[in-house]
């Protein structure tokens, strides 16, 4: 069983980072680029279990620690 | 007085703070590495700078979830006074005993220099050496040190007076040129709820004699001593 996080900043929570690579596109002459915002992504491999029971313990993970939820928003996808 | 300094991977500022504290208690404190489960009988915890674990997945995070980790957050519920500096305020964060969260600098780069810093309010166990209003130095060496609560929590830390330090100029004024990180509000340092933990991205530990350049932190660190003692 696979599954992917995907973790990003809040709305409203300053990505210094991501300010920075939109000005690197808008340099590099990509005038299409409006806003850059850059997160994470966690690919993991858990043992074979119920689909749903894995996605509530990745759920668990992510409260406790994969994402701060302060600052940060997560998505679960599970791959098979 | 007894004090206990966590020491995790990759700190780095472990070694000062033990400096310090001895220098302000005339004993040294316990060192506790972070695997272990018990913490030693202690009025005062201290995690101190660095980057522990490397910093990976956040800063703070893997510290947070450390052995030790949960001992201190029971102890400091039990009113134990903790003091989080640099990387320990990031932990003490991750672990829920500080609100808030400390982001990338908003200049993208590792700020490393003294700054000035304006007492924001009394907590006497803390800061009762200074004057409240008065303006000290200590130095900041960080990367991550931006610190962010959303409008809510920010209110609520104003009004309930646990915005302990500010970025200011020397004159005590809080600008955006005296604020090194872009930290909301120009927040250096915040207290908990009841004022037992204090998180401070400054090192007071560094500035403890004339020969390194200031003795602003000798003073925090004897007066601490003595309101716990």
């Amino acid at each position: 069983m696979k599954a992917r996080v995907y973790i990003s900043l809040k709305n409203g929570v300053l990505d210094p980072q991501g300010k920075a690579i939109s000005h690197s596109l808008q340099g590099l002459g990509f005038k299409s680029v409006v806003d850059v915002r850059q997160g994470k992504t966690i690919d993991l491999d858990l043992a074979d279990m119920d689909r749903d029971a894995a996605e509530a313990e990745v759920e668990k993970m992510c409260q406790q620690l994969l994402a701060n939820t302060v600052i940060e928003n997560y998505t679960i996808e599970m791959l098979d | 007085m007894k004090a206990a300094v966590i020491v995790f991977p990759a700190s780095n500022c472990d070694r000062d703070l033990k400096v310090a504290l001895t220098h302000s208690m005339g004993r040294e404190p316990d060192m506790v590495w972070h695997g272990d489960s018990e913490l030693p009988d202690t009025d005062l915890i201290a995690i101190p700078g660095g980057f522990s674990y490397g910093d990976y997945l956040r800063a703070g995070a893997m510290a947070a979830n450390s052995p030790i980790m949960r001992e201190v957050v029971k102890k400091a519920e039990s009113g134990t006074p903790v003091l989080a500096i640099c990387n320990g305020f990031q932990i003490a964060t991750e672990t829920g005993m500080l609100p808030g969260a400390l982001l990338r600098n908003a200049g993208q780069k590792f700020v490393c220099r003294d700054v000035d810093l304006l007492i924001t309010s009394q907590n006497e166990r803390f800061v009762g050496g200074f004057e409240q209003g008065e303006v000290v130095r200590f130095p900041v060496a960080h990367h991550d040190g931006n610190f962010y609560a959303d409008d809510d929590k920010l209110n609520e830390l104003e009004a309930e007076g646990q915005v302990a330090f500010r970025y200011v100029t020397p004159d005590g004024e809080q600008t955006d040129e005296a604020n090194p990180n872009g930290s909301r509000n120009n927040i250096a340092g915040i207290y908990n709820k009841v004022g037992n933990v204090l998180g401070l991205m400054p090192h007071p530990e560094r500035l403890i004699s004339d020969e390194l350049g200031g003795t602003d932190g000798k003073r925090f660190f004897d007066h601490l001593v003595n309101s716990i003692v």
